[in-house]
């Protein structure tokens, strides 16, 4: 079977220093799949206006398809060139939650982040994405400064 | 550049109308000579009573409505309420689902089209004219509705037009021409142009025109007397913005004020029903009293119930067809449980904030009552004489001002977000009737979103009555034929709702929250 690291992108700088932590370690793990995660931040009960609900699910769409070509798909082809095992997938909701929910499907070893680059009074509140992954994956997670 | 022009253009020409008229008479009576001229026919046709009474037919043909859905669907609104919550909670939402319209927006999109000035301002009205009795039967009316609109939620999204570009179009105007055809019915095709007719009225009426009425009442009340025109190009001019020059800013931003205006108010109203607990008690022995004795309102008991029907069906537009234009959105497989979910909506709406405003007028003693026999003192009108003289908005602004003197300035900036919301909502209802009619295309939505926005204007103009009158009757006739529409297409709801309740039984439907939990 084979070894599975969860990297998670968010298309900025500091998804790249995650993923470029996360080749080091694959490098070194025999028979390594990296699996790549962009999450869309998104929430189900948040307030919209009727018009924005008829075209949410083109939006959706578009989002989705932003994300594959601008992010995930430059990636897996830079790491299949390299010679690395990766799969990309693009989702939406709450980051910290999915990247736990798609490490716990995939049966994955460890969770790969980036401390996030945004900071400010919200995440001093909530928590930011990093915190909240960190307080409740049910992998180990490492955090790459 | 284009459509900086085009609401430049708009509306100069709107302000040199009102300028050439200015010289003959003042705008607002003008406006409003001409409003009630043009409508009082529709208006005469919609409200007749029924031979021999003083009862409006179609306050029955509501009522008759909701208690046939609510028997044919074996009180399906107290027995479905649990699912409901957890539909909204998204326990049976599919995470693949996830960036979709979720059962919670769709509501909340709904609702913010029906919780306004129905809520503030016609329950003010109601209370006025049928006294506290009116109360009970808008409860009553608001439990029936429920019944309604799980009925044609369920069909407006099984009936939706999903379009190849992603986006979608839904509302009674696509479930009865295509339901009608798939039970071999004919005539859906001409109750669907008539509903979405009466729908592009509504929306000018109802939708537009009493919001911005309304608006106008609560702004001149704190600011002082001043021509209804202004507000309304103020008004226009900024829905404008929103839905021609498609500034989504403005529109976020109320979208986001909007539910928390809602639960301010709300809150206001339980802390002075708190203030006042000991009231409560003799608040809804004069609301019980009040429902089956009238407590001397003129037209008696029956006086309280139509009050009480009429402002509940126009608060919270169960049967009128409009909540299954917005919710027609969501995304799910099974269209029954949108219908489990909106018939949270009259419930929210009516039995909760409908109610606390008439609580709070009853208990804050808005309502002049003769000491010695405890019957309320009648004006000229027939209406009962409240304590500043007030009435509509003015009079819920009284009520909580009695106990909150800065209470009116919060109600009058959430009267004018609500307006607002309720605006921008209607006018997308009456668009998709619009493009149902004539097909989309840009420069045909534009002729209608002009319109719309000239009506805001006409409308802020007019006096109360004759613009009351007429959005009462442009919403009342769209459930005229939307309950026709639903009356036909039963079967099909109770197919779904059997199916659907089966394989949750079954287990088919699974729960997807907590069976994934960390």
């Amino acid at each position: 079977m084979s070894n599975i690291l969860i990297v998670g992108l968010d298309g900025s700088e500091s998804g790249s220093r995650a993923l470029a932590y996360a080749k080091r370690l694959a490098s070194l793990i025999p028979d390594c799949t990296l699996e790549l995660v962009y999450v869309i931040e998104w929430t189900p009960y948040s307030f919209q206006t009727p018009e924005e609900n008829a075209s949410r699910h083109k939006r959706r769409e578009q989002e989705i398809a932003v994300a594959t070509s601008r992010v995930i798909d430059p990636a897996i082809a830079a790491l299949h060139s390299e010679g690395f095992t990766a799969n990309g997938r693009v989702m939406h909701g709450d980051a910290a939650e999915l990247l736990n929910l798609v490490a716990v499907e995939e049966k994955a070893d460890q969770i790969v982040v980036a401390r996030s680059s945004r900071g400010g009074i919200t995440s001093r509140l909530f928590g930011s994405v990093t915190a909240n992954l960190v307080m409740n994956a049910s992998v180990p997670v490492t955090v790459v400064n | 550049m284009n459509n900086k022009n085009k609401i430049f253009y708009a509306l100069s020409t709107l302000v040199l109308l009102m300028h050439s008229k200015m010289a003959m008479a003042s705008v607002d009576e003008t406006v409003n000579d001409v409003f009630s001229w043009a409508t009082g026919w529709f208006v005469g046709l919609i409200f007749a009573p029924l031979p021999g009474t003083s009862f409006p037919w179609i306050v029955l043909w509501l009522v008759v409505g909701a208690s046939v859905f609510t028997l044919y669907f074996g009180f399906i609104q107290f027995r479905a309420v649990g699912h409901s919550i957890a539909l909204v909670k998204g326990d049976y939402t599919n995470p693949r689902d996830a960036g979709e319209v979720s059962h919670f927006q769709a509501l909340a999109t709904a609702l913010s089209g029906t919780v306004g000035l129905g809520n503030i301002a016609g329950v003010a009205v109601a209370v006025s004219i049928g006294g506290a009795g009116a109360t009970f039967w808008m409860i009553l009316a608001g439990l029936l509705g429920m019944a309604s609109k799980f009925a044609e939620c369920t069909l407006g999204v099984k009936y939706r037009n999903e379009y190849s570009d992603g986006t979608v179009s839904g509302g009674p105007m696509y479930y009865i021409s295509k339901g009608f055809k798939e039970r071999g019915l004919p005539g859906g095709k001409l109750l669907a142009v008539m509903f979405a007719i009466f729908c592009i009225l509504g929306s000018l009426g109802g939708g537009n025109m009493f919001q911005a009425n309304q608006a106008h009442a609560q702004i001149s009340g704190i600011v002082g007397d001043y021509p209804g025109w202004i507000t309304g190009l103020i008004f226009a001019a900024i829905v404008f913005a929103v839905i021609v020059g498609g500034i989504k800013s403005i529109a976020r931003v109320t979208e986001k004020v909007v539910p928390f205006m809602g639960v301010m108010y709300v809150l206001a109203a339980l802390v002075i029903l708190l203030m006042n607990a000991d009231k409560i008690g003799w608040a809804f022995g004069q609301i019980f009293e009040g429902a089956f004795t009238g407590l001397g309102i003129a037209g008696g008991f029956v006086g309280a119930l139509i009050q009480g029907f009429k402002r509940a069906a126009f608060s919270n537009e169960a049967g009128v067809g409009s909540a299954a234009i917005a919710h027609s959105a969501v995304k799910t497989n099974e269209p029954v449980t949108e219908g489990f979910v909106s018939l949270l909506e009259p419930f929210i709406d009516t039995v909760l904030i409908c109610t606390m405003t008439a609580l709070v007028i009853i208990i804050t003693g808005q309502l002049m009552t003769d000491p010695a026999t405890g019957l309320y003192m009648l004006g000229e009108n027939g209406r009962i004489l409240t304590a500043d003289g007030s009435s509509g908005v003015a009079l819920t602004s009284a009520a909580f001002g009695s106990a909150f003197s800065w209470f009116p300035y919060v109600l009058a900036v959430a009267v004018v977000l609500f307006a607002f919301s309720t605006m921008i909502s209607w006018s997308y209802y009456g668009l998709k009737a619009w493009t149902y009619l004539f097909g989309e295309g840009k420069s045909k939505e534009l002729t209608y979103k002009v319109m719309f926005c000239i009506f805001i204007v006409i409308g802020a103009a007019a006096n109360l009555g004759p613009v009351i009158d007429f959005s009462d009757a442009a919403i009342f006739a769209m459930a005229v034929v939307n309950i026709i529409g639903l009356y036909f297409l039963l079967p099909i709801i109770k197919r779904e709702l059997n199916s659907y309740l089966s394989r949750l039984k079954t287990g088919e439907i699974v729960k997807f929250k907590g069976a994934t939990a960390k």
